[in-house]
């Protein structure tokens, strides 16, 4: 980090941060001024209910959508992403609930899905498929999830694995940024559980994570930050010391803030 | 880590049989031998002989290769059913350029690969473009290239029907490469019909391209999430389903030295019907081209099996009808079984 840094920013700037973002979509505002930073090892969880804007805003952190008002900053610089795949090679993994993965496919090639690792030359240049076999469980299994065989279909998996594949993907590519868009939505209890796990461990291993969810009891245990989204505004940004659970449902449900 | 480690693997193994029908392609390879065993049996001794299989790989050779392209297309979640019409393009390119233009066989053949390749590049641009369903695209295609062939070949030569190849330069080289038969009745369509196959699937299995083609036809968004592009890799498919296409219009331009504007009619659907026998699911993302060439196969022994079995051709039809149903059938309950537990 650079020791002369602006006044107005005594500490390191966000890994990720959006600033004053307005998104309209023809007439409809999805988003007013709405800000959100994410910094390195932290979870900043981002709350709402349905149709809260809690997808646009990701959607623009992501690149998916570029905003109509307000600047993304990518570790203090003003960047303009003109799509996902240039966001992603800026270190910024999005993983969707549903679209994360390829249900045919096998562990391995969902895993390697976009960056495979080739060898040899010429028309033998071919992926490498036996690093690709090894390099997937050894990365689940650092994440407590024991694969015996990478070549099993991923819709052989249980919704809470096919996360665990899809952030560990998103942490093997060197992602400094994760977005996880509702990955707890559909899974019961136990699946819940192993996949905050998960969430909690790539902030461990440094990770700016944005923790989308609308399930104030998923966040808390692991959130280090709270953004609550209302009708497109921001109507809180919180630490977690001061925001109990209790509070954080009464944002959501609209009766405080 | 905390927590126990969740084990994905850890379930009873399914039965030997069970496992197999769930490899994409090995159903129609036990349906293979099985039909091979059926007219070995019905037909007798000249279905087993040298001669009748030579007659059985021959029929299969051509729709083998357009199967190849098909295959990859299908995995990759679209069809082409303009495949036929740009067989019949193909030869008719090859005549018109050698016969009425002059020019030698290479170079036609050649600017006849061009054609093709663009006629593909269109289907895929048009399908990626406008994401209407390649079913409706191409079949448009179908008609558009068919009419046009008809229609260059009657403005020429006010004919349909062209011959005449064999007296244009550079035929015999050409006639070494596509139209011969080397060794005991074999033609060496089935050594590009063999050889397009193991280079599809080493494309499919091996390189990245393939992860790409498996991505996009089984979840597309997911795909263009990490990265593919694939738009590129759809085009790229129907420029190889055209190439295939092209590629058995030369063939048998070349073999019957001479083209008719209606070559290849019906065969994008006898090509589908191979690759579903073959295990490739309609919706796309699984399959094989492998199981497309034992498709290709059971095609080619059951048209000529019904011959020297002395029942009327007529039949044929049926049981390829048949065949496709028993094939749908058996591939859901692949894709069931995929979906499970291994």
């Amino acid at each position: 980090m650079q020791p002369t840094t602006q006044p107005e920013q005594p500490a390191s700037p966000p890994r990720l941060e959006a600033r004053d973002v307005t998104m309209r979509f023809g007439g409809v505002v999805a988003l007013e001024h709405a800000s959100l930073a994410a910094r390195a090892g932290e979870v900043t969880c981002l709350l709402g209910d349905n149709g809260a804007g809690k997808s646009t805003l990701i959607k623009v952190l992501a690149g998916v959508h570029p905003p109509t008002d307000g600047v993304c900053l990518l570790d203090g610089e003003a960047v303009r992403f003109r799509s996902p795949r240039e966001a992603l090679s800026r270190g910024i993994a999005t993983v969707y609930q549903d679209l994360a993965m390829v249900p045919l496919m096998s562990v391995w090639r969902n895993f390697f899905l976009g960056s495979e690792p080739t060898s040899g030359r010429g028309p033998f240049h071919r992926i490498d498929v036996g690093r690709c076999r090894e390099e997937t469980r050894a990365e689940l299994a650092a994440m407590g999830i024991e694969l015996r065989d990478p070549d099993q279909p991923v819709g052989s998996l249980s919704g809470g694995e096919r996360q665990a594949v899809a952030i560990a993907r998103a942490l093997h590519f060197g992602a400094r940024v994760l977005i996880l868009d509702e990955p707890t939505a559909a899974l019961g209890v136990r699946q819940s559980e192993r996949v905050l796990e998960h969430v909690r461990t790539a902030a461990d291993r440094g990770v700016a994570v944005v923790f989308v969810t609308h399930t104030p009891h998923h966040a808390h245990p692991v959130g280090d930050r709270f953004v609550v989204l209302r009708r497109g505004r921001v109507v809180a940004d919180e630490p977690r010391e001061a925001l109990p659970v209790e509070q954080l449902e009464a944002l959501m449900a609209g009766e405080a803030g | 880590m905390s927590g126990p480690a969740s084990s994905i693997s850890d379930r009873p193994a399914a039965g030997v049989l069970a496992r197999l029908f769930t490899r994409p392609g090995a159903a129609a390879a036990v349906g293979a031998v099985l039909i091979w065993l059926l007219f070995a049996v019905a037909a007798g001794p000249a279905f087993r002989s040298l001669a009748g299989t030579a007659s059985y790989l021959n029929a299969a050779a051509p729709l083998g290769i357009l199967a190849v392209g098909v295959a990859l297309l299908m995995i990759g979640g679209e069809f082409d059913l303009s495949v036929g019409s740009v067989v019949g393009v193909s030869g008719m390119s090859v005549m018109l350029l050698t016969t009425e233009v002059g020019w030698s066989v290479w170079p036609a053949i050649g600017a006849t690969v061009v054609i093709c390749l663009f006629i593909g590049f269109l289907n895929g641009l048009t399908v990626v473009r406008t994401q209407l369903p390649s079913f409706i695209v191409t079949l448009a295609t179908l008609f558009m290239v068919r009419g046009l062939t008809i229609a260059a070949a009657r403005g020429f030569t006010r004919r349909t029907q062209l011959g005449g190849l064999d007296d244009v330069a550079g035929y015999e080289l050409a006639r070494t490469a596509f139209g011969s038969a080397p060794v005991a009745g074999l033609r060496v369509s089935i050594v590009w019909w063999l050889g397009c196959a193991a280079l599809a699937t080493w494309v499919l299995l091996r390189t990245p391209w393939g992860n790409w083609i498996l991505a996009a036809g089984g979840q597309p968004e997911a795909a263009r999430n990490v990265g593919v592009r694939v738009a590129r890799v759809k085009i790229g498919l129907f420029m190889t389903s055209a190439l295939c296409a092209c590629l058995v219009g030369i063939i048998q331009a070349v073999r019957f030295t001479g083209a008719d504007a209606l070559r290849g009619q019906l065969q994008e659907f006898y090509a589908i019907i191979a690759v579903v026998i073959g295990g490739t699911l309609l919706s796309g993302g699984y399959g094989t081209v492998v199981g497309a060439v034992f498709g290709a196969l059971i095609f080619g022994m059951v048209r000529q099996g019904i011959v020297m079995t002395g029942i009327d051709a007529d039949w044929f039809q049926v049981f390829l009808g048949g065949m496709l149903l028993l094939a749908v059938f058996v591939n859901r309950y692949a894709l069931v079984r995929a979906q499970r537990a291994p």
